[in-house]
Order: structure tokens, then C-alpha cells, then sequence
């Protein structure tokens, strides 16, 4: 009896230890294609990422550089205040999508454009990415929305 | 002044939590009736007082008292009325009042529902949920009050964010909290347990139907969620793998497998100390899912009030809470003796198998949640962890999980055959074979993706109906028929679950597989083709609501010349909060939603429309549905309205095990 039980609690340990070995391989596994980078502007001007790489940029939508309305692709360029990426993007941009607003895409830099697949606004007016707040104090043009927004 | 009865009430309710948390366990642990007996009016007392002032705040909202910092800050005068009343919860501080509300409801019931449990078990469980409310309430107090004055109140308040103003959302807080926060009673149980030092079959008995009911909740709460987020944000996507998404989940899954294992304990005493470490866990979970909703530490697409200092004080009741429990745990894992004995093929082993995979899929959640933070901490990288992570890293455990799940279902407790289960469930085997090869047939795209998910589905889905119709015997058809009908509520909720378990799954993976997507320039009055369908935009108008203006296009989708659906998506302004916001429309139907977005104006007079055509979508949250249902049955069902935990049989089993 004692030693049924025994071989059982061991048994049950071995399917948790392979399980968890198991999921930290598959962990390990999807994080080769699963995570994605983070860049600001300035970065990726500096140094280019690889085509075939997806990764986010982050930042303020550029003053004056918003193309919509000229067919389903829209086009804008992203700064950080040091230096600014040309985006195209092809969909319905998310509601709070507007110039001089912090926005974050995930997409690949081809040939000196950042093509995105995905474009992620902040979610009400005082929202702003950590990523792009973080990626402005760097370049030094971060302004506190509590102070400058009514 | 009603606010001010209201902040009263709250902080009264907090010194009574207080001597709820000392009195009944000082009781319990010197056998003094009087002292434990304490903890029941005291739990009343504390539940009224809160929702006094809970009332107080939704009152504030109802008349629109804008000299409260927060009434101006998330609602107008002009906003319908039920959005003034989810205004309530639609912030930081409100939700904060409504978790603890529940929190303090969840103890009163257990006061009040708890008659047939041991008056010392009692005592600590009603005194370790009143130690958690203490906590909270002082959370809300120290940093989040709710009833903070203006000092110069304005004419009218800022409105709240219009995403939120939706029937979806103004029900999905309430009940991702009855959820989140029912785990809290099962953590006490867990706890006290631990201070007694015994865990029994009754005492699994006692557990269980909280834990289902909690679990329904964050079902029903987390679904909601995922529907609003499909048809209000005009993405046409359900889950985002987002983390404050991945915050409910992580307790769903841990609360799924602590339901399974406390059938194991309450039946058969065994995976007793496994059962304590999951109630701990699962309400850990909760309270991780807490602190990365409120503390923003991980960037998400959610956005709360963030503020370092509330993130600090809820890792610290974290920290106290879950580090306490697990201490406790670890000094007293010699109380939790497993009495039965199981074979390697039985029922035991199925659950501890659903126990493994459930677990095992939590933690990697956590870990793609929580790997931003690593990485950026240990290595100073910014990331993100997306979709990809999650189909590759997630779904395998889900997919094994799907396949043991009606063999497992249909087993006998303590000794199996395993070939005989088999031989029961060939017939959904064959089934799910059988479609699967008609899905590859029939589909356009050949992808596996598609037939192997639908196969899965199919197999859950007639494997519990399989498990159904083994309950009632081997007689004839007439007399099973009978039966079936007599069958404990229990064994329909269970098979009603998991059923919705497939749906689900046969949603997901049709939805996933074969969606149309369609983003183009239309020029009113084009019609164009969408995978079978056609599409017209047929107008495009301003229109002014209640509280907004709106762009609205009346679009048209033809299936041949028979028109199907007429949709008016719109894209709204509301000119208060100062905020566009975007409102598909979709013809939900049985087997496909056609799904439409309108978005820029063109120059050229044009307008983009995005169109999607999204198989068995409803199927998604229609098992979600059943999943809450089955676990309603399951709690309806006779032994849990008559004598709750009274049947103490160890070891036997309450139920009769018709398949053996």
C-alpha cells in the first residue's frame, strides 16, 4: 500500500519535472520568432535592422507628414526627435491615430521603410506607450501630458 | 454629504474587517465559541457597510455630483444611464470599491451559506478572507479613495472614454471580478486549512462549488471581455495575447485545474497538498493580474490610471499574502497525507494529467507575460512578446490536453482498463476523422491547421456527449433514454463544459484558418466581391447621437442577387472626451459573421472599407457560453442544495459511478 503510494507521488513528480522541462523547451523555442524588439527612430537610422526582422518602433507621429485618403496604404514618418523613420501601412489606422501622438508598430524595414503590420495607438488622451515616453526622454522632447495637455 | 457617509461607511467596514481577522482566529485557536461565532455578524456587518458606500458612489455617478473628483473625470451629465453606472467601475478607484464590495460579498456568503461547516473551520476561513479584505481596504484608503472633494467643482464632467461606454464592458468588470476575486474565499479555505491542519474529502467538498463558481464567473467575465474587444475595436481580432488579457487568463487556467484536482480530493483523498498549493496559486494569480493591470509595468494596450506607489503596495499584499500562505504550506505539507490509492490507468491519473498540462500552460503564460519585464531589468532590452510566442509555446499543451480530455472523462475512478475506455470513444474518434477529412476536401486553402483544430473540437464535443450516454447503463434504448433523464445535474454540467470546451476549440481554429480579410478604396455605390459574398457601399451620411457624431455608411452584402445583410458601420466622434472611436458592424450568423469597418475619407471622394468574412466566429463565445452553463448546472446540482459538504464519505465516493 505505502509503496504504491509512493511510486505514484514519484510518478506524478517525473510528469510535472518532464511537462516543465518540456515547456521551457518550447518556451525557449517561441521566443526565437515570437518575441519582438523594440527601436526607436534614432536606432533604427543608426543602425539598420535586417529585413527579414520584425520588430516595433516607437514614437510621435511626425508634424506634417500624415498621408491618408490616397488609397488604402497610408504613410507617415515616426520620430523620436533625433531622427525619424517613413512608415507605410496598409488598413484601418486605430481611432486615436493622429499627428504629433505616440504610436507603436510592429512590422520589418525594407529598403529604408518601416512596413507595418500592425499600428497600436494610445487607447484614451493621457495614454501614452511606455516604449515611446522612454524612447522620447533619451532624445531629450518628452513633455508630461499631465502638464501640457488641458 | 452622501459621499461623505459613503467614505465613513468604508472606513468603519475596515476597522471591522479588523477585528474580523483577529477575533475568530484568537477564537478558534482557544476553542472559545463566542469568540469564533463573532466572525458571522461581523462578515455581515462588513458586507452592508460596503456596499453602503459602494451605493453612496454609484449614487454620486446616478445624480452626477461633479464635486467629486472622480464623477468629473469619467462622466457627464449627458452620458446615458447605464454607462453612468458602469462609469462607477470604469476607473481605477470605482473598480477598486467594486473588487472589494465583492470581496466582502464573497465572505458574507460564505458566512451566511457556511451553516453546515465546522464552527472552528469557519471562524479561520471567514477570519483569513477578512485579513485580505484589511489589506484592500487599506489600499483603497491610503492610496485610491474614491470619494475625493473638488475644491471648485465644474459644470459638467469629462465623460467616460467611449470605448468603454458599451452594454459589453459595462458587464465585464463585474464579473471578471466575481471571478478574480472568488478565488479569494477558495485561497481562505486553503489557508485555514493549513491553521488546522486537515484536509478531508468534506473539506474538498466544501471548496469546490466556490471554486465553480468563481471559475464561471471569470468564464462568463473573460469571454465578455474577448467580445467586445472582437466587435467594438474594429481590429476583427478576439485575443491579443495583451498582458492585462493574460492577467485573467493565468487564474482561469489555474481555477480550471484547481475545480478538476478538489473532485480528486472530495472523492478520493488524494492530491490533497497539490489542491492547497493551487488555491494558494490561484488566487496568487489574481492578485498578480491586479498588479499588472494597475501598476503599468508592463506595457499593455489597457490603459488604467498608472501610478508606481499603487503597484508597490499591491506587490507588498502580494508578497505578504501568497509568501505567508506558501510558508504555511510548506511547515504543515505532513497534514495533507493522501489516503487513496490509485492505478496508474484511472480517473486519478487523467485529472493529474489535466492538473499538469493546465499548470504547465499557466506558467507559460506568465513567463510571455512577464518576459518584457525580465529583459528589460536583467538585459536592458525593450520587447515585446506576441501572438507567435503564444501559438507555438501555448497551443501544443492545449491540443494534448484536447486529446486526453474524452478518454479521461469516460474513466473509472482508482482502476482502469484502458482499451475499454478506448472502445467507448471510438465512435467520436471516428467522427472527428470523418470531418476533418471533409474540412481538407472542402476547403480552398489547404492548410492543416484548420482540419486537425476542427478534428480536435469535434472530438471533445462527441466525446462528452459519449460520456453522457455512458452514464445510463446497458440496458435498451428505452430504459438509457430514462435514465439519461435522471442523471445528477453534476454529470450535465460536466459534459455540457466540456462540449463547450470543443465549440470553442472548432471556433477557434475555423476562425483562425479560414477568415477573408478585405481592405480596399470603395467609391459609394461599388459593389465589390468579398470571398463569396459582394459588398456594397451603398451611402455614406453624418448622423448625431446622444452624445457623439458620426459618420455613418449603410453597406449592403449580397450573396448573388439575394441580399444578406444590410450593416452600418460608423465612425464615431464624441466631442467631450475629444475621442474618435471606431463601430463595426456585423451580421452575426450560425456558421460565418460578415464583419465591416469604414475608415479615412479619401481625397477622391472614396472611403477605405475593411471587410471581413470570419467563419464560426459565434462559436467562440457560444462554448464560452456552455462552459458557464455546465459549471452552473454543476453547482445546481442536488447535493450541493441539500447537504453541502455533509456527505462525508471518504474514500466511497457520493456518486454513483454508472459506467463501471
Amino acid at each position: 500500500m505505502k509503496s504504491l503510494k509512493k511510486q505514484r507521488r514519484i510518478q506524478v513528480i517525473i510528469v510535472a519535472a518532464i511537462a516543465l522541462a518540456l515547456s521551457t523547451a518550447l518556451i525557449g523555442y517561441a521566443m526565437r520568432d515570437g518575441i519582438n524588439f523594440f527601436r526607436s527612430p534614432s536606432q533604427v537610422v543608426a543602425e539598420p535592422p535586417t529585413a527579414s526582422e520584425v520588430f516595433r518602433i516607437g514614437g510621435l507621429v511626425e508634424d506634417g507628414t500624415l498621408v491618408r485618403g490616397q488609397g488604402e496604404t497610408v504613410t507617415f514618418a515616426v520620430t523620436d526627435g533625433g531622427a525619424s523613420v517613413p512608415v507605410s501601412y496598409t488598413g484601418v489606422l486605430p481611432d486615436l491615430f493622429e499627428e504629433g501622438q505616440g504610436m507603436v508598430g510592429t512590422g520589418k524595414y525594407v529598403n529604408g521603410t518601416f512596413v507595418a503590420t500592425e499600428i497600436l495607438a494610445k487607447h484614451d488622451e493621457t495614454y501614452m506607450p511606455k516604449e515611446v515616453v522612454d524612447a522620447l526622454k533619451e532624445q531629450g522632447v518628452y513633455q508630461d501630458p499631465n502638464e501640457t495637455d488641458s | 454629504m452622501i459621499a461623505e457617509l459613503g467614505h465613513f461607511a468604508l472606513i468603519l467596514a475596515a476597522m471591522v474587517a479588523v477585528v474580523q481577522a483577529i477575533v475568530p482566529m484568537i477564537g478558534a485557536h482557544k476553542g472559545w465559541d463566542g469568540w469564533m461565532a463573532a466572525a458571522v455578524p461581523a462578515a455581515t456587518t462588513q458586507f452592508f457597510l460596503t456596499a453602503f458606500s459602494f451605493s453612496a458612489l454609484t449614487y454620486s455617478f446616478v445624480v452626477s455630483d461633479f464635486s467629486l473628483r472622480l464623477v468629473v473625470e469619467n462622466s457627464h451629465s449627458l452620458k446615458p444611464m447605464l454607462y453612468k453606472v458602469s462609469g462607477v467601475w470604469g476607473n481605477h478607484e470605482g473598480s477598486m470599491l467594486l473588487w472589494v464590495l465583492i470581496l466582502t460579498l464573497f465572505g458574507a456568503c460564505a458566512a451566511w451559506f457556511g451553516g453546515n461547516l465546522p464552527p472552528s473551520l469557519k471562524a479561520r476561513v471567514l477570519a483569513v478572507q477578512s485579513s485580505v479584505a484589511v489589506a484592500f481596504f487599506a489600499f483603497i484608503l491610503l492610496t485610491s479613495n474614491p470619494f475625493l472633494r473638488m475644491g471648485i467643482p465644474p459644470m459638467d464632467g469629462q465623460d467616460l472614454n467611449p470605448l468603454l461606454q458599451d452594454p459589453g464592458l459595462a458587464f465585464h468588470p463585474p464579473f471578471l471580478y466575481l471571478g478574480y476575486v472568488g478565488l479569494s474565499l477558495t485561497f481562505s479555505f486553503a489557508v485555514a486549512a493549513l491553521i488546522e491542519g486537515r484536509v478531508d474529502a468534506a473539506w474538498g467538498g466544501w471548496v469546490r462549488p466556490w471554486t465553480l463558481a468563481a471559475w464561471v464567473f471569470l468564464t462568463i467575465g473573460i469571454a465578455l471581455g474577448s467580445w467586445w474587444a472582437y466587435y467594438e475595436l474594429g481590429w476583427g481580432g478576439y485575443w491579443f495575447w495583451d498582458p492585462v488579457e493574460n492577467a485573467s487568463f493565468m487564474p482561469w487556467l489555474l481555477a480550471a485545474a484547481l475545480l478538476h484536482s478538489a473532485i480528486v480530493v472530495e472523492k478520493r483523498e488524494s492530491l490533497k497538498s497539490w489542491t492547497i498549493l493551487l488555491a494558494i496559486l490561484a488566487f496568487g494569480f489574481s492578485l498578480i493580474g491586479t498588479f499588472i493591470v494597475r501598476s503599468g509595468v508592463i506595457t499593455s494596450v489597457h490603459a488604467f490610471a498608472n501610478d508606481p506607489e499603487r503597484g508597490v503596495f499591491i506587490l507588498m499584499i502580494l508578497a505578504v499574502f501568497t509568501g505567508g500562505a506558501l510558508t504555511l504550506f510548506a511547515a504543515r505539507a505532513s497534514a495533507m497525507q493522501a489516503k487513496g490509492v490509485f492505478g496508474l490507468v484511472s480517473r486519478e491519473s487523467a485529472l493529474v494529467a489535466n492538473n499538469v498540462l493546465l499548470a504547465v500552460s499557466c506558467f507559460v503564460v506568465f513567463i510571455g507575460t512577464i518576459w518584457p519585464l525580465v529583459a528589460e531589468l536583467a538585459f536592458g532590452r525593450k520587447l515585446s512578446v506576441g501572438a507567435p510566442f503564444f501559438d507555438a509555446a501555448f497551443t501544443p499543451f492545449m491540443v494534448v490536453l484536447a486529446i486526453i480530455l474524452p478518454i479521461g472523462a469516460i474513466l473509472p475512478w482508482k482502476r482502469a482498463k484502458l482499451n475499454r475506455a478506448v472502445k467507448q470513444v471510438v465512435p467520436a474518434a471516428i467522427l472527428a476523422f470523418l470531418i476533418a477529412a471533409l474540412a481538407w476536401t472542402l476547403q480552398t486553402e489547404k492548410t492543416i491547421l484548420a482540419p486537425v483544430g476542427l478534428a480536435l473540437g469535434i472530438w471533445v464535443v462527441a466525446g462528452s456527449a459519449l460520456d453522457l450516454w455512458s452514464r445510463c447503463g446497458r440496458g435498451d434504448m428505452a430504459s438509457r433514454l430514462r435514465r439519461l433523464t435522471r442523471l445528477p445535474r453534476a454529470d450535465y454540467g460536466k459534459a455540457v463544459a466540456h462540449f463547450g470546451l470543443g465549440v470553442t476549440m472548432i471556433g477557434i481554429s475555423a476562425m483562425n484558418a479560414w477568415q477573408i480579410e478585405d481592405i480596399r478604396v470603395a467609391q459609394v455605390g461599388e459593389r465589390f466581391e468579398v470571398g463569396a459574398y459582394e459588398i456594397e457601399l451603398a451611402s455614406v451620411d453624418q448622423v448625431q447621437g446622444p452624445n457623439y457624431y458620426s459618420t455613418m455608411a449603410r453597406m449592403n452584402a449580397y450573396r448573388g442577387d439575394r441580399l444578406v445583410a444590410a450593416l452600418t458601420p460608423e465612425k464615431r466622434v464624441y466631442p467631450v472626451a475629444k475621442m474618435p472611436t471606431t463601430e463595426a458592424d456585423i451580421d452575426n450568423g450560425f456558421l460565418r459573421d460578415i464583419y465591416l469597418v469604414i475608415g479615412d475619407a479619401q481625397d477622391d471622394g472614396g472611403w477605405a472599407v475593411r471587410t471581413y468574412i470570419k467563419p464560426l466566429a459565434n462559436w467562440i463565445w457560444a462554448g464560452a457560453i456552455l462552459m458557464g452553463v455546465g459549471g452552473l448546472l454543476s453547482l445546481s446540482d442536488r447535493r450541493y442544495r441539500i447537504a453541502a459538504g455533509a456527505a462525508k464519505a471518504g474514500g466511497g465516493g457520493a456518486r454513483p459511478v454508472a459506467a463501471e
